[in-house]
């Protein structure tokens, strides 16, 4: 004689990882709760994983850029395969899709005025619209330079320009509040963090980042591990998903 | 004139303790029958009705049994409720169904009922419609419940058994009597009836209730009557835990019995003989579904449940022996890592871990594989999971029923 | 038009740790509590999913389970000589939401702060003279660490924490911390095992006449029932500790400590998504009546109480006070009013990191609090007759996690990306370790806590403003830490040895350590503090205010230790002095 099951919970996009403030999924009927401790079947919010195919932020010219970026950023060598085939890019637009890329998170009201650099970013541009900016600078910038777009370039130019944005060497004309350096430093912790995150969000493709540095991935129990000191961990990583 | 009034104080005084101990022992009748369990409705007010039963002949609702006159049993005589409780017929001459237990509470005696009767008679009057019940055709016509009860309802009280002693005898009352616990762990026939073989197990609203008789592993042969007592009183012991349905039945009702009374029922139950049911071959180790079950299990399952299985005493119920996971029926398996469970919380062990769901991460063929491998390491030996079975017990989650 | 609702014994602003553990204790006194929770349910079962806990982007980068400035920010600035802006994310420190809290979230150091650390203007004037000391702003708290000793054991058994005692009734006890203050018993359950790294730093120290121990931990050596009754679970060593909510019952927080046990009883209430707007007095100022919240539909509310506790983090518990004109605000410029005064932080600059070639540090494999760890240079512990500071720093080495987006450390002059970045990455990840200082915060007159006067939370009410840089003697005193992490890492003959050193201008944007104290202050001087030593306002009587913003200054230690001794301390205090009298606990 079961009481009814209360209905499953609803899951959110994998590439809006950030739960939005205010409307907080779910738990509407525990507003006020008194005398019981709140359990429900199906109860969480698992995360979704992305659609691995398609676009959903960037422009078909951003896309280009951007994978010519994170390749370059994380080169395809002997070691593990390149940002792009690691899915950086996919990982990038995914995010830039969702919360992450519009700053639902952030305190976001004005005065928007210039602070020091102890007092963190500024700009009442998002993470999207600073990427759409910033390479659209870019590619201006290369075609000054260069005559050609970013992804014309070869490998060893590319790099060059790369250290320029993050040096400071190359100052892009980005619109105001924003500022090179920390255009780079965006793209270049995205890209880290695609190459490092779970699977499920776009990049990391086959675990190439975990194999890379020997992380096992998703794993809970460490406890026959933590004794063996100085010995190597046997087993490979698993993902959220279970990919082995 | 003073000794008068003293006894006539102090009759008054024994009249009332009297009525008290009526009371508390009364409520205590309640407790043994788990009245409260179908009569009060999930947030809503004691013995005032409305929960919605699942049946395999449809949804029934359970009636009212406060003291309001319009909408509860306020009109009744304690000779109606005696004719309710023992015989399944309501004060207005219509036959009750099977799903309110009378077949096993015609056992109770004369002094438990009077006990019930007058502590009923305190609770609080809630006027509470209860809505119609919406039987399937036949079923909804409650007149050929005459015919039932004529077929397979004998209204009799509890006889002893001969050559048994008091405590199992205590506890063959308790368990075949307001206890009740055929009526979840009994097979029943295809009309409702029980079936031939008391307390092996049986399947009820998606959930199977296991086989509780002396049977090892599937039944509590390896468990000690002081196990019994214990999964009983705190919902542990070292084999299991009460989840589900069970969870529910510990908490409002054994919870809350005397340890005699536990004791009791644990010495008639570890004298139930097993059923001779096939034993089935442990599927092999290197079978596919083992294998690939293995990999699954250690990376979902070991960081509560351990490598070994035997999870973790008052948080993590062990899987090795564990006779939940040795039912002919792996339904409450497949359930519980689908939508999760909460462990019951008693006074005894408060704080009701929880099992995650894992039907987001976990597909049929997965979770099939899984309980396989569950079912047959360690010791175990059970038949194996289909992903059939999983895919039908999701549907019907999902869908609510 | 806010509803005004029927009264309460006790309401709550926050059901962390400090308002879980005042709900229960009130509740066992019958009294009749609601806890008023402006972030949402959060519970292992409803929210912390074994399958999906392991994500280090939603938890780790992207912060899911914290507070996000959205719902309320704060501004930011070294000295009063620049503007402050907002802290449009939180970066230096992360301060949690929801149903418990930072509790939820936290790595679970279970500290006792040493002795000396409640009373510095005293111990320090005395050891070293006014002079020594004269740029600081120190106060004594008005409570000592004996009166303290066992309610810190009350928190440590409700936790189950896992430790070793190095003091016990003024033995010393070897492999325990023979400086810490003097405890009655050991703790309830014993330290978990080092990891490889602590074995090497364990080593290192013993060689050099140091003392290291195993620093004490709420993520559990072994299963564990505590004195509510609640059950708690074996720590597995996941890596996934702080900024995530445990899986498997094994980190002390509330939830797994206290709630299974509150949530049942009929005398309390917690409502969540119900934001605390204002606490309302009575005219004369002396008393509150109520608390005006709203809840998420925007619905306002005002919920009367008898007694009023601020149990929210400590810097909201700050603003609190100052958004409902309790007490005076502190004016750096003249040292008057004790509400935002002598707030401090944590000094972290001092680290150092160690590559070694053909190990295997496993550094994934961790807990929140799992760290060998010094006392000889932490607090007042050693000499400083001959240096140029006071404070000091416990120093330590251990392993909370490998989580890669976080932790891929290459050696110096690594590009930072490219061929060469992945290949220093790939050799270094298993031989690295790191040893950090965390060094005592003190107060000085310049950093303080006030409403900023430009910006507004989405309510309209001003922002907390934070002013604060590490005072001079705090750099000094972090240099000196580093001197001895160089002397330490060199005895460990790594291949490469980095120290780092501590520098003025506090960076609000790479994180440091969620660990603010102070604005509310404890003490026995109504002007140099906001709460006496029972943790009631000097100025609002039915008002307690419980948190780290009680302290008066930090110390080389995380402080949740304390703020649960606290808390234990206060609830005596109310159930024991206030109820049966109410009014002021302290002369004024």
């Amino acid at each position: 004689m079961t009481r009814a099951q209360q209905p499953s919970r609803r899951r959110f996009l994998a590439s809006a990882s950030a739960l939005p403030i205010l409307a907080f999924a779910g738990h509407a009927q525990a507003l006020s709760i008194s005398g019981r401790l709140p359990w429900e079947a199906f109860a969480g919010e698992p995360p979704r994983p992305v659609n691995p195919a398609g676009w959903y932020y960037f422009t078909p010219q951003e896309v280009g850029t951007i994978e010519a970026i994170v390749d370059r950023l994380i080169p395809a060598d002997q070691l593990s395969v390149g940002g792009k085939g690691a899915g950086c890019a996919v990982f990038i637009d995914r995010q830039l899709a969702g919360s992450f890329g519009k700053s639902s998170r952030l305190y976001m009201k004005g005065p928007f005025a210039k602070g020091l650099p102890t007092q963190g970013y500024q700009g009442a541009l998002t993470p999207a619209g600073r990427y759409r900016e910033g390479l659209r600078a870019l590619d201006d910038y290369v075609h000054g330079a260069h005559g050609k777009n970013f992804v014309q370039l070869g490998p060893h130019e590319q790099d060059e320009i790369l250290e320029g944005l993050e040096s400071g060497k190359i100052e892009l004309k980005l619109a105001s509040g924003l500022n090179t350096r920390s255009f780079f430093e965006l793209v270049l912790g995205n890209t880290m963090e695609g190459f490092f995150a779970d699977p499920l969000y776009g990049g990391n493709k086959g675990m190439a980042g975990w194999k890379l540095v020997g992380f096992p991935g998703a794993r809970y129990d460490y406890r026959d591990h933590v004794d063996k000191h100085n010995v190597p961990y046997p087993h490979g990583p698993v993902s959220i998903y279970g990919e082995t | 004139m003073k000794g008068v009034l003293a006894a006539l104080l102090l009759s008054t005084l024994a009249g009332a303790a009297q009525a008290q101990d009526q009371m508390s022992a009364g409520r205590y009748q309640a407790i043994l029958g788990d009245c409260q369990g179908c009569h009060t409705a999930p947030g809503g007010k004691p013995f005032a009705g409305g929960l919605v039963l699942e049946t395999p002949f449809g949804n029934m609702t359970v009636p009212n049994i406060t003291q309001d006159r319009a909408t509860g049993i306020g009109g009744w005589s304690e000779t109606d409720f005696r004719r309710a409780v023992r015989e399944g017929v309501a004060q207005d001459g219509t036959r009750l169904y099977p799903a309110m237990p009378y077949p096993a509470y015609t056992r109770m005696s004369d002094a438990d009922l009077a006990s019930l009767w007058a502590y009923l008679k305190t609770v609080t009057p809630v006027h509470h419609a209860v809505e119609a019940d919406h039987l399937r055709f036949p079923f909804n016509i409650r007149a050929l419940m005459a015919g039932w009860d004529w077929l397979y309802f004998k209204p009799e009280r509890f006889a002893p058994t001969e050559g048994k002693t008091a405590e199992w005898n205590r506890g063959a009352y308790l368990v075949n009597g307001p206890g009740h616990c055929g009526a979840c762990h009994t097979a029943k026939t295809l009309f409702g009836a029980d079936g031939p073989v008391a307390l092996t197990g049986a399947s009820l609203q998606g959930w199977f209730a296991p086989e509780i008789t002396d049977a090892k592993p599937r039944g509590v042969g390896g468990w000690s009557a002081d196990d019994i007592v214990a999964y009983l009183k705190s919902g542990w012991n070292s084999h299991a835990v009460a989840s589900g349905p069970m969870a529910d039945v510990v908490e409002r009702s054994t919870a809350q019995m005397t340890d005699g009374d536990l004791k009791a029922v644990a010495i008639y139950l570890k004298d139930q003989p097993a059923a001779q049911k096939p034993s089935s071959a442990a599927v092999a180790a290197n079978d596919p579904a083992m294998a690939d079950g293995k990999v699954l299990f250690q990376n979902n399952c070991v960081a509560c449940h351990g490598a070994n299985g035997k999870g973790e005493a008052l948080m993590f119920p062990p899987l090795a022996g564990n006779p939940v996971l040795l039912q002919s029926s792996p339904e409450n398996l497949i359930r519980v890592v689908l939508a999760g469970a909460r462990a019951v919380s008693t006074p005894a062990a408060p704080t009701g871990p929880s099992m995650p769901s894992f039907a987001w991460k976990l597909n049929d063929a997965q979770l099939a594989d899984l309980l396989t491998y569950v079912r047959n390491s360690w010791s175990n030996q059970a038949t194996p999971v289909s992903a059939d079975m999983v895919a039908k017990i999701r549907t019907s989650l999902k869908s609510g029923s | 038009m806010a509803k005004i609702l029927p009264r309460k014994d006790v309401v709550i602003m926050g059901l962390g740790w400090t308002g879980a553990i005042l709900a229960q204790e009130l509740t066992d006194a019958g009294l009749d509590v609601v806890a008023i929770e402006r972030g949402p349910w959060r519970d292992t079962a409803t929210d912390f999913n074994i399958g999906y806990m392991p994500d280090e982007l939603r938890f780790a980068v992207r912060k899911d389970l914290f507070l996000s400035p959205a719902q309320e920010a704060m501004t930011m600035r070294n000295s009063i000589s620049q503007t402050a802006m907002p802290m449009r994310d939180y970066g230096s420190f992360l301060p949690g939401n929801g149903v418990g809290g930072a509790g939820v979230h936290w790595n679970g150091f279970v500290w006792r702060f040493h002795p000396s650390d409640f009373a510095l203007k005293t111990q320090l004037t005395k050891r070293y003279g006014a002079r020594r000391v004269s740029e600081l702003q120190l106060e004594d708290w008005g409570v000592s660490y004996d009166e303290l000793e066992h309610c810190f054991d009350q928190f440590e058994y409700l936790t189950g924490t896992s430790g070793k005692a190095g003091n016990l009734n003024g033995q010393m006890i070897e492999g325990g911390n023979v400086l810490e203050g003097s405890r009655k018993r050991d703790y309830p359950t014993p330290p978990l095992k080092m990891p490889y790294a602590s074995t090497l730093f364990i080593e290192a120290a013993k060689n050099m006449g140091l003392h290291p121990f195993p620093a004490p931990a709420a993520n559990l050596s072994r299963p564990y029932v505590n004195p509510l009754g609640v059950s708690m679970g074996q720590c597995t060593y996941c890596g996934y500790c702080e900024r995530f909510g445990c899986a498997n019952y094994s980190k002390g927080t509330p939830q797994t400590t206290i709630l299974p046990v509150l949530m049942k009883k009929k005398n309390f209430e917690v409502r969540t998504e119900s934001e605390v707007l204002k606490i309302n007095l009575h005219p004369d100022g002396k008393t509150a009546r109520s608390v005006t919240y709203v809840d998420r539909a925007g619905q306002e509310y005002e919920q009367p109480g008898a007694i009023i506790l601020l149990c929210g983090y400590g810097l909201m518990n700050v603003r609190m006070m100052l958004l409902s004109g309790i007490g005076h605000p502190y004016d750096p410029a003249s040292g008057e009013g004790a509400v935002g005064r002598n707030y401090c932080y944590q000094t972290q600059g001092a680290g150092a990191r160690l590559i070694f070639e053909g190990k295997h540090f496993n550094p994934f494999i961790g807990t929140g609090a799992l760290s060998a760890t010094i006392d000889d240079f932490n607090g007042d512990a050693f000499d400083h007759s001959k240096l140029d500071f006071v404070g000091g720093a416990g120093i330590s080495c251990g392993s909370s996690n490998g989580r890669p987006i976080g932790y891929h450390p290459t050696p110096r002059g690594t590009p930072r990306w490219g061929s060469k970045w992945k290949k220093a990455v790939a050799e270094t990840y298993q031989n690295s370790l790191g040893i950090g200082a965390q060094g005592s915060s003190y107060p000085v007159r310049g950093n303080y806590l006030d409403l900023d006067p430009t910006y507004k939370d989405r309510f309209g009410r001003p922002l907390l403003r934070v002013t604060f840089d590490f005072p001079d003697n705090d750099i000094r005193m972090a240099n000196y830490m580093s001197d001895q992490l160089e002397k330490i890492g060199r005895s460990m003959n790594p291949k490469e040895l980095t120290v780092s050193r501590a520098s003025k201008g506090w960076n609000s944007v790479p994180y440091q350590t969620t660990h603010n104290t102070g604005g509310a202050t404890m003490g026995a001087n109504p002007k140099t503090s906001a709460i006496n030593r029972y943790s009631q306002s000097w100025d609002v009587s039915n008002l307690f205010v419980l948190g780290a913003s009680a302290f008066q200054n930090n110390a080389g230690k995380n402080p949740t230790g304390t703020v649960g001794a606290l808390a234990y301390w206060t609830a005596e205090a109310i159930r024991d002095r206030y109820l049966k009298k109410p009014g002021a606990l302290v002369p004024a």
